[in-house]
């Protein structure tokens, strides 16, 4: 029957020799790879349960009085955006579920990203073939955020309604057309015509998520073509992979690891609330409460907003406001643009032309492991500075005093960092041995007197490391070998 | 899986008991027993899903059913894949995916020769089609960009606030000068625009021993102990919603600028780089709080046009 059907389809198309050759494909085995397998997956769950909100959602600002079952809302007059928001977690069987499923899939997908991406780059696997894939990658970040930030803005309540009118206020302080972008975007000086959610809406759900799906097809089209990179170890070199092969191994692993990441974004869906927007209420221009923070993957550049001092630049009869337009734009594209130059940026100090395909241990390349535990830490702490209220009221300090100490600490720390991790890592690759998983020396001594030493047995699971790995074998003798002599029985050779 | 690695002919077959295709586990029969396990809970889970939805129950009933019958059904698929799959290892060679030196030329020639030779003989065609498409990628801008929305103009110097405005809150309940206890603030606008964002007012008053420090010529700007600045932040224009009584500040909760209320809403500390603008305000003869003019400067962040 599939031997029947594959022949009618290679008839037509052809794909016998490739699809066997994917079947084939070897992922090599490393926790680390997993990462990017999440970022994926949630990826998926974005798709399923966003296509269910769209169901429900109505991205209009036109005013209607609500109606719904959520008693302290009833007979307010809110938008139909806030109206439909609420509805579909109340009044809609398992909307609330998928909505919170679906904002939780899109922080787990962010974070995913961002530890995918630490892990490919303090193991060097963005170098020569993989410059290219890097970079679509570092967009696909970019574009998750944006598109984030736009899905966080379009129920229309009061703490994403203030996300919207900072981000009209960002657009707005570029110098010589920030009024006119902000304009257009608005249609309008701020709050707008109505247009934002609308535009907001077209952008969130089908511009941005069209781009990063044709970006996801590039990035997975060029790891199939590339092949994927491996870990140093036993028969692993430049011109091979070792590890499992796609069909079935890989697959099995694959989809349960699908399954397993769905259930922990629904069971966050379900078990912890977040942006219960009906406690916020309906976003009013003149409204505000306290404590107002983006989803984490924004806050870093709040944090970085927070901590600029108010160097406005007034002259000529014009004003940049760098207090703005220095950390929520200059800042933001300064480091995108040193993630997407990296690869080049390293091959040109390292004058290293050659491909790779082994990755490095993070400690074997010193100078770059402590570069991206500078990145990492400058990011955190301007992170960490989107919260200076609420640790100003948590230790009970001066929210001057907290402030002063990130503007310092985002300079310091990185600096700090680089030269800790600079030195660590020597320190490691001094050690001989370091990370190897060792084996107990077993020390006997024979009836004469003699001490002797052997090695333990492998651990359980180090075992199949001692094979040496062959090629997945086209046909398989599906009859035991004591057997397979015997007069009459077949062999399965073609 | 546009991936070609040829093989030459095929491998022999592999036997039986070749070591790589037994299974990882060194007991099979109990890590299907656990496989198995796992994969009925995530049957339960999923009828379990399914009698929550029908009995309408409450959101963590389906998230439990759902999410243990996912994490169940995809844990026994895992162990699976991981311990009853031929172990391996298995190893593929990487080709070189680059082309040979005299591919590249041919490829470079017919981009080159062909191509200049074609365009260098036509120049006059390919200078009107590099025109023709400059022209229609410019004229596309205007329906794209250009019909989103209005220019600026003088929209950003300007609010609804005017000599002769009267105060009114967001229901448009008029202010008279004893509505407000020594201490309060309020949020207003001018008459006709409640709920505007530009025309955003906080109005406060002051004890009557406090007098605002004011600069020369704003003395009279307030009333009664009254002062109103506009609310819109100077740095990103969230509202400045927090009113510190003891310390006369306003604080934005957005950023944690800080506007000290008795020397004309001057920022003391965060990134706000301007005072609020203020509202210059007077009592009518009738007791109603009305405007004294409108404001001296545009309101909230900076922008270019902003002298």
């Amino acid at each position: 029957m599939i031997d029947k059907s594959l022949r009618w389809v290679d008839d037509r198309l052809g794909i016998a020799k490739g699809g066997r050759t994917f079947l084939d494909k070897i992922f090599p085995d490393h926790w680390s790879f997993m990462l990017g397998e999440i970022a994926l997956y949630s990826f998926v769950v974005l798709m399923v349960t966003g296509v269910f909100l769209t169901l429900y959602f109505v991205p209009s600002a036109h005013e209607i009085v609500y109606h719904g079952s959520y008693l302290p809302l009833r007979g307010q007059k809110v938008s139909e955006a806030y109206s439909s928001t609420v509805g579909l977690s109340f009044d809609v069987k398992s909307g609330l579920l998928m909505r919170q499923a679906h904002h939780w899939a899109a922080d787990i997908f962010l974070g995913s990203i961002a530890v995918h991406m630490a892990r490919v780059f303090f193991t060097g696997a963005f170098r020569k073939p993989r410059e290219l894939n890097w970079i679509v990658g570092v967009t696909m970040l970019m574009l998750g955020i944006i598109n984030g930030f736009l899905g966080y803005s379009l129920p229309d309540d009061l703490v994403s309604g203030t996300g919207i009118r900072i981000a009209f206020s960002i657009v707005e302080s570029i110098p010589l057309v920030g009024s006119y972008l902000a304009f257009f975007l608005f249609g309008g000086n701020y709050p707008g015509n109505g247009v934002i959610i609308p535009r907001f809406y077209v952008l969130h759900v089908l511009i941005v998520p069209l781009v990063i799906m044709g970006l996801l097809g590039v990035h997975l089209g060029l790891l199939v073509k590339q092949k994927h990179t491996q870990f140093k170890g036993k028969g692993k070199t430049e011109d091979n992979v070792v590890g499992s092969p796609m069909f079935p191994t890989f697959m099995a692993k694959t989809t349960g690891f699908l399954f397993m990441t769905t259930a922990v974004i629904f069971l966050l869906g379900g078990f912890a609330q977040i942006n219960p927007i009906w406690q916020f209420g309906q976003y009013e221009p003149f409204q505000i409460s306290y404590a107002v923070q983006p989803d984490w993957y924004m806050g870093w550049l709040d944090g970085a907003a927070r901590i600029m001092p108010s160097w406005e630049f007034v002259g000529w009869g014009h004003t940049i406001p760098l207090e703005i337009f220095l950390p929520a734009i200059i800042f933001p594209g300064i480091i995108f643009n040193i993630f997407v130059f990296w690869p080049f940026i390293e091959s040109h100090h390292t004058k290293d032309l050659a491909y790779h395909n082994l990755l490095d241990r993070p400690r074997d390349r010193p100078k770059r492991t402590a570069a991206g535990a500078a990145m990492l830490s400058l990011l955190f702490m301007t992170f960490s500075a989107s919260s200076t209220d609420v640790m100003a009221n948590f230790f009970q300090v001066p929210l001057k005093d907290v402030l002063w100490f990130f503007r310092f600490a985002v300079i310091i720390v990185p600096i700090v960092a680089y030269v800790v991790t600079y030195k660590i890592c020597n320190e490691m690759r001094a050690a001989e041995g370091v990370g190897k998983r060792k084996r107990a020396q077993i020390i006997l001594r024979s009836p004469a007197g003699e001490y002797t030493t052997v090695e333990s047995e492998p651990r359980p699971g180090d075992g199949h490391e001692e094979l040496d790995a062959i090629p997945v074998p086209t046909y398989i003798d599906l009859v035991p070998p004591e057997l397979a002599t015997g007069a009459g029985v077949r062999r399965v050779i073609r | 899986m546009s991936d070609e690695s040829p093989r030459t002919g095929p491998l022999p077959p592999a036997a039986l008991d070749d070591p790589h295709l037994q299974p990882f586990a060194r007991h099979p029969e109990g890590a299907q027993a656990v496989a198995a396990i796992a994969m009925v809970i995530g049957f339960i889970g999923f009828i379990g899903f399914g009698v929550a939805y029908w009995i309408g129950s409450s959101t963590q009933w389906e998230a439990l059913t759902l999410g243990v019958g996912m994490l169940a059904l995809g844990f026994g698929v895992t162990a699976w894949g991981k311990y009853l799959m031929p172990q391996g290892p298995f190893v593929e060679e990487r080709h070189e995916f680059h082309s040979t030196d005299a591919e590249r030329d041919a490829m470079t020639a017919a981009v080159v020769e062909r191509g200049g030779m074609v365009v260098k003989r036509r120049k006059l065609l390919g200078g009107l089609f590099a025109l023709g498409s400059a022209t229609m990628g410019i004229v596309l801008l205007f329906p794209l960009v250009r019909s989103l929305g209005p220019k600026p103009g003088e929209t950003l110097f300007e609010t609804n606030w005017k000599r002769g405005s009267k105060l009114v809150t967001v229901d448009g309940r008029q202010i008279t000068v004893d509505d407000l206890e020594v201490g309060g603030v309020l949020t207003v606008f001018p008459k006709g625009f409640e709920g505007s964002s530009p025309d955003q007012v906080i109005l406060i008053r002051l004890a009557s021993e406090l007098q605002p420090l004011q600069s020369p010529g704003r003395t009279d700007w307030g009333v009664a102990g009254y002062v109103a600045y506009s609310k819109m932040c100077t740095h990103l224009g969230c509202p400045v919603g927090l009113y510190q009584h003891q310390t006369q500040q306003l604080v934005c909760p957005c950023h944690q600028s800080i506007f000290n209320v008795l020397a004309g809403a001057l920022p003391e500390f965060g990134p706000a780089p301007r005072p609020l603008p203020q509202l210059p305000i007077t009592v009518d003869a009738t007791g109603l709080l009305r405007a004294n003019g409108g404001f001296d400067q545009a309101v909230g962040p900076g922008f270019w046009e902003r002298p």
